[in-house]
């Protein structure tokens, strides 16, 4: 009898969570995807490229790293898809939305130091990805991107954190 | 010293190629963000426990790469890669490398 509660429970906990997790995470996930657009909008001007060097050489210019990362984790809910997703194989569009606001968030952060330093563009960008919860029983879950490029500064108006 | 991840540097000529300098650091977490991070991975959302960890541990290896490039005479440190790494449950390896040089 105390069995068949304690596993009555447990599925209650579990559907609890998964309640939870889809509540909370659909909110944090629009919240962030609306402020990722808005502030993508507001760093256009600070164009960000991935060639190996700047498109047109620029005379007393200054170069600096700069770099911008972010830990974000999926919830619950997402969690368990993907899990379903293993099993049944096809696209796991939970950790897609994942990265793809990981990635968005990491180069907005860079961008931004870049603005701080007066920077007029980024070039050289590059990205590093890994997962945090390694070794943990439920894989992957939240994962680090770090986004890295080099800043071209006019000299003359080289920020004095620079 | 210049930190920077490209290959040259417009404008300037390397004058010697000293080798390849390394830093890295091993950070581990504290219990406190360890729970924070077990809510978060309910709720989802970023965990700025680790964000402010990591990015701390990699401005400690570009530091260390920095001294070991001064040590042996460089005055830029360029194609600077970045690479992390978990050696085990929450602890995160933080390695950064690049090419360190003489610049004119």
């Amino acid at each position: 009898m105390l069995e068949l509660i304690l596993q009555y429970l447990n599925l209650i906990l579990f559907l609890l969570l998964l309640l939870v997790g889809y509540g909370f995470g659909r909110l944090a996930e629009k919240r962030h995807y609306r402020s990722i657009i808005e502030r993508e909008k507001a760093m256009l001007s600070l164009p960000a490229i991935s060639s190996r060097l700047p498109p047109v050489r620029k005379p007393f210019h200054v170069q600096t790293l700069v770099s911008g990362n972010v830990v974000i984790s999926v919830d619950y809910f997402k969690r368990f898809l993907a899990g379903l997703r293993n099993f049944f194989g096809g696209r796991v569009t939970s950790y897609e939305t994942l990265l793809d606001r990981a990635r968005r968030e990491a180069l907005l952060r860079m961008k931004a130091q870049a603005q701080q330093l007066n920077a007029e563009m980024v070039f050289n960008i590059k990205y590093e990805t890994a997962s945090i919860s390694k070794g943990r029983k439920n894989a992957i879950g939240s994962i680090e991107v770090l986004a890295y490029g080099t800043a071209l500064i006019q000299a003359d108006r080289l920020a004095p954190a620079a | 010293m210049v930190i920077s991840n490209m290959e040259i540097m417009p404008g300037r000529r390397i004058k010697e190629h000293l080798g390849l300098v390394q830093g890295s650091t091993v950070r581990a977490k504290h219990a406190g963000r360890d729970i924070m991070a077990g809510l978060k991975n309910i709720f989802g959302g970023e965990l700025k426990g680790y964000t402010e960890l990591l990015s701390d541990s990699r401005e400690e290896a570009i530091e260390r790469m920095r001294e070991q490039a001064a040590t042996i005479g460089a005055n830029a440190v360029l194609n600077v890669r970045f690479s992390t790494s978990s050696v085990a449950q929450g602890a995160a390896e933080i390695y950064v490398y690049g090419t360190a040089v003489v610049l004119e």
